[in-house]
């Protein structure tokens, strides 16, 4: 039971502020450790690709980067879903803190993208399925901080923010086949949980370490940025105006 | 529970009547934006009948996108939203009759119109048929989903170009299905697979979206 209380505990802003401070070091020192082993990686030890050549080292940022775009989509939903039930002030501050990262890494995933598809495919941009859809979800990502941006009540903001994801996630999956059955030419997945990877080993462990590190460097940009929230929106509490780096 | 539902349609029927420019500015609007696309691409018979369906569907986006910013302003500027608020029936019901109202008001006489513009675009009987028979199940989904959008941008200063920010991604599945359905009517292949899941989105926007709204209601009038 203490245990459980204890970590409930967190969902304080003055409680999690030094903790977001902790896992943040953390995971921005892990991040840059994998990041540090993943290119090292993906440049040196990776074999060239037979049909692709070098080019394809690309997918070492790209893959990684997409993914995040998704999951960090998905996180965002769900803290915004806890926020509006539970009334949580942390949830929201949560949401609005990934934000930022989710439509950066979307903004990557295009733009490798692009430059992966030029040598490959020979045209920039091609209306394929996953492009649009990904292209969908940077504009989802731009529409919720547009929202919040707008709307001076943080209250208000928060909870319409909320709504906006979770109709969202509703409707992703809906696009996503709405626009595949569109149309589709993107190549098949290469990496899927049920049969496997068609990739060399070594490609693959060069992508996993690399996703590690997009994982953890996404981690510590929303602990530095919901502390900064944090402060924005608590500056008027007495136990901001006591912290060190506060006073000082 | 349903006497307020019908209220409700007549009331904003009532008040939709009596300012008559408004409904129709969107469809004018719509007409405006269907034609402006010949004078820009050229007079050709065979292109036009090609775009038609992709120029029909993105303009009836749009009107209907235009047209959210009226769903809940007045309402909401005169006090009537939260009387609504108040009301003891569910206010998804209320929603799903001001959406209807609506959509009789907006989104209808588009549907009625679409004929003769496609008359404009040299498209054939059959192909007009579809086209308004996907822009009938199509455009009641665009209301019930940019709904929502329109609740949650209420009152916000800019809330007219946020609102299509909000609500334009959300569209895209319904542009899909609905413009496919008439190009593969009209290539021969046969449309109803599209308007199904079109019929399907309809559905669902009808059920999840009046929910959505009533919460993005409560939240804007707070």
């Amino acid at each position: 039971m203490s245990g459980r209380l204890s970590f409930y505990r967190f969902s304080s802003p003055a409680a999690f502020y030094p903790l977001a401070g902790t896992i943040g070091k953390v995971s921005a020192l892990i991040a840059v450790v994998l990041l540090a082993i993943g290119l090292y990686m993906s440049f040196f030890v990776a074999p060239t690709d037979y049909k692709q050549g070098e080019g394809y080292r690309i997918i070492f940022i790209h893959v990684p980067s997409a993914w995040m775009s998704m999951f960090i989509y998905l996180v965002m939903a769900f803290w915004a879903g806890i926020g509006l039930v539970f009334n949580t002030r942390l949830s929201s501050m949560m949401a609005q803190a990934l934000a930022p990262t989710g439509a950066i890494m979307t903004f990557i995933a295009l733009w490798t993208g692009a430059f992966w598809g030029k040598p490959m495919w020979g045209a920039w941009w091609v209306w394929d399925a996953r492009l649009t859809s990904e292209l969908i979800l940077f504009f989802l990502y731009i529409g919720f901080i547009a929202l919040q941006g707008s709307i001076d009540d943080t209250r208000r903001a928060d909870r319409a923010g909320a709504v906006l994801l979770l109709v969202g996630v509703v409707n992703i999956p809906i696009i996503y086949f709405s626009v595949k059955w569109w149309n589709t030419l993107h190549q098949g997945a290469t990496v899927s949980v049920t049969e496997g990877s068609s990739m060399s080993t070594i490609m693959l462990q060069a992508m996993l370490i690399m996703t590690f590190a997009f994982w953890a460097y996404s981690v510590a940009v929303a602990m530095y940025r919901v502390r900064s929230i944090i402060l924005e929106r608590e500056k008027d509490t007495r136990w901001v105006s006591e912290l060190p780096e506060v006073r000082r | 529970m349903f006497s307020a539902f019908r209220i409700i349609v007549a009331r904003d029927l009532l008040l939709a009547m009596r300012r008559r420019s408004d409904v129709l500015t969107t469809l004018f609007f719509f007409v405006i934006v269907v034609s402006l696309f010949p004078l820009g691409i050229g007079p050709e018979l065979n292109t036009l009948r090609l775009i038609a369906p992709g120029v029909f569907w993105v303009a009836a986006l749009l009107a209907s996108m235009l047209a959210l910013e009226k769903l809940f302003f007045v309402d909401y500027q005169d006090g009537s939203l939260e009387q609504m608020l108040l009301a003891p029936q569910p206010l998804s019901i209320l929603v799903l009759g001001k959406v209807l109202a609506h959509w009789l008001v907006t989104g209808l006489p588009l549907v009625l119109l679409s004929p003769l513009l496609g008359l404009q675009y040299d498209l054939s009987t059959a192909t007009i048929t579809v086209m308004m028979f996907t822009l009938l199940i199509g455009t009641p989904a665009l209301s019930l989903i940019g709904a929502i959008g329109a609740a949650l941008t209420l009152g916000i200063r800019g809330g007219g170009v946020l609102v299509s920010l909000l609500v334009l991604p959300l569209y895209i599945p319904v542009l899909i299905f609905g413009a496919g359905a008439v190009e593969a009517e009209a290539s021969g292949l046969g449309g109803s697979g599209h308007l199904s899941m079109l019929g399907a989105i309809l559905l669902l926007s009808a059920l999840a979206a009046p929910l959505a709204t009533a919460a993005a209601l409560r939240i804007s009038a707070e």
